[in-house]
């Protein structure tokens, strides 16, 4: 296993790609500080940055190098290899680099201007986030053997969630307006990832206050230890269901 | 190695009818058919690369079927080599060798013969078809497996390296290895074949050793052999 993710990582450092993601993240954090004086400011502009940028990067670079290891895999799978272990370990190469990309980037220039609790919050949930989206991204990828197929439904499906998903929660919102419908809006917070973890942060940020009486029913189930703790739990689910999913179609794939 | 009832279905079509086979070790087996008659399909069953819809595959008397430490005994040369494509021939040498932690000395023969060392250092992708047969052959060989499979081995290759390769599968024979190949050039598999299996839509139409086939047709060639055959059942 720690073979197969050398070798998967060995191939992706070759590729670039993910030193320009790293770059990237270091400019982003970095301006967003520079240009704001006050931090906390400038770390809800970074939130809101970051919740579009890694979902994104982390399901499309997931879903291509999983395309493009494809002779990696098939090499392997014809030698004393499990099947698990080949998937497990593109998984866990591609997931590590998009991880080191995303603690180098942000993790270093955050450090240094700010080391509250937020901060650490913010890198953990980044952390997550990044790996909830290489885990969708590998199930996309073996639901088709078409590449351009799987990467279609990647974009969608990272579409959906940075957008569409948020876009359907206001238009509930509005419409249910004169309902008190909070502990089902937070329900269906938990059905996307990127909701879960931006409400996590802000929450811990103490910007919960500006957000009304939805803010307040948030910050009152979700503030206390125990929230942070389901939240964490869902977030971790989210990690585990795709994957469990993409390993168990992968065990049964004809190569 | 022993195949028992063994079935696989695409979509509608029928790749594989219960196919059943014994294979001895010492013996090299050809599977030759027309194209899609599932030869290739039965390779990678045994790999465990496809997963067949019902029926059994045995090595030294045990399931090979969701198993994976009996891959240690096989070497495998794909139909089209596909590697990745931004490694060397050596790195993709030294990646296997690290993966399969094989104890004993590597069987370098073809390596040397084939002279990979020339091209040992170009990447995958700006390498001839010929010279990724070369490597593909050379890694099936490499690890002295005792189950040696070759999908279409010679297509692509230069006479001079099919001579090598043949030398080489019929040297592996002698060594107490079984063998197994596909090929539609039968000229390549006189002389180092003992049994021809013949497939035609997921069955075995006939399985002969080449003794046999050539005391029934009384040709010398295994191409005159086969067409005879073929006519005597009336598939001509």
């Amino acid at each position: 296993m720690l073979k197969i993710i050398k070798y998967v990582l060995l191939d992706i450092v070759r590729s670039r790609t993910i030193i320009g993601y790293t770059v990237f993240l270091m400019l982003a954090t970095w301006g967003m500080f520079m240009l704001e004086s006050n931090p906390s400011k400038s770390m809800l502009s970074l939130i809101n940055i970051l919740l579009i940028v890694i979902p994104l990067v982390s399901i499309i670079f997931s879903t291509i190098h999983f395309y493009n290891s494809y002779e990696f895999m098939e090499l392997m799978l014809a030698q004393p290899v499990k099947r698990s272990t080949v998937f497990a370990g593109s998984y866990a190469g591609a997931a590590l680099a998009l991880c080191m990309a995303f603690i180098i980037g942000t993790g270093i220039p955050l450090v240094t201007f700010d080391s509250s609790g937020a901060a650490i919050a913010l890198l953990i949930s980044g952390i997550l986030i990044t790996l909830i989206f290489v885990s969708i991204a590998y199930l996309c990828a073996a639901l088709s053997r078409d590449k351009a197929k799987g990467t279609g439904i990647a974009i969608l499906s990272w579409f959906f969630f940075a957008i569409i998903y948020d876009s359907l929660l206001l238009f509930i919102l509005f419409l249910f307006a004169d309902y008190p419908i909070e502990k089902f809006l937070l329900a269906l917070t938990f059905f996307n990832p990127v909701d879960l973890v931006r409400l996590i942060l802000l929450l811990k940020m103490d910007v919960a206050a500006l957000m009304g009486m939805t803010g307040a029913v948030y910050s009152q189930l979700l503030g206390s230890v125990n929230g942070m703790l389901i939240a964490g739990l869902v977030s971790i689910i989210w990690i585990l269901w795709p994957f469990a999913l993409a390993m168990r179609i992968f065990k049964r794939k004809d190569i | 190695m022993e195949i028992r009832g063994l079935k696989k279905q695409f979509g509608r079509i029928h790749v594989l009818n219960g196919l059943t086979l014994q294979l001895k070790k010492g013996s090299a087996y050809a599977l030759i058919g027309p194209n899609g008659s599932g030869k290739t399909t039965m390779l990678k069953i045994l790999l465990g690369l496809v997963n067949p819809d019902s029926g059994e595959a045995l090595f030294q008397n045990k399931s090979v079927l969701k198993q994976w430490k009996y891959r240690n005994h096989f070497g495998y040369m794909p139909q089209i080599s596909r590697y990745p494509e931004n490694m060397t021939p050596f790195q993709i040498m030294e990646m296997i060798k690290d993966i399969r932690q094989h104890s004993g000395a590597y069987d370098m023969d073809l390596y040397k013969q084939f002279g990979i060392n020339k091209f040992e250092n170009k990447a995958m992708h700006s390498l001839s078809g010929g010279m990724r047969q070369k490597v593909g052959a050379s890694l099936a060989f490499m690890f002295s497996p005792e189950v040696i499979i070759l999908d279409e081995p010679t297509a692509g290759l230069d006479p001079l390296s099919t001579e090598i390769l043949k030398e080489k599968i019929i040297r592996s024979r002698h060594e107490g290895k079984l063998i197994l190949i596909t090929s539609h050039i039968l000229s390549d598999l006189d002389e180092i074949i003992t049994h021809v299996i013949y497939l035609n839509e997921g069955n075995i139409l006939f399985q002969l050793t080449i003794e046999e086939l050539r005391s029934r047709t009384k040709s010398e060639k295994l191409s005159q052999a086969i067409a005879a055959i073929m006519k005597e059942n009336g598939h001509a």
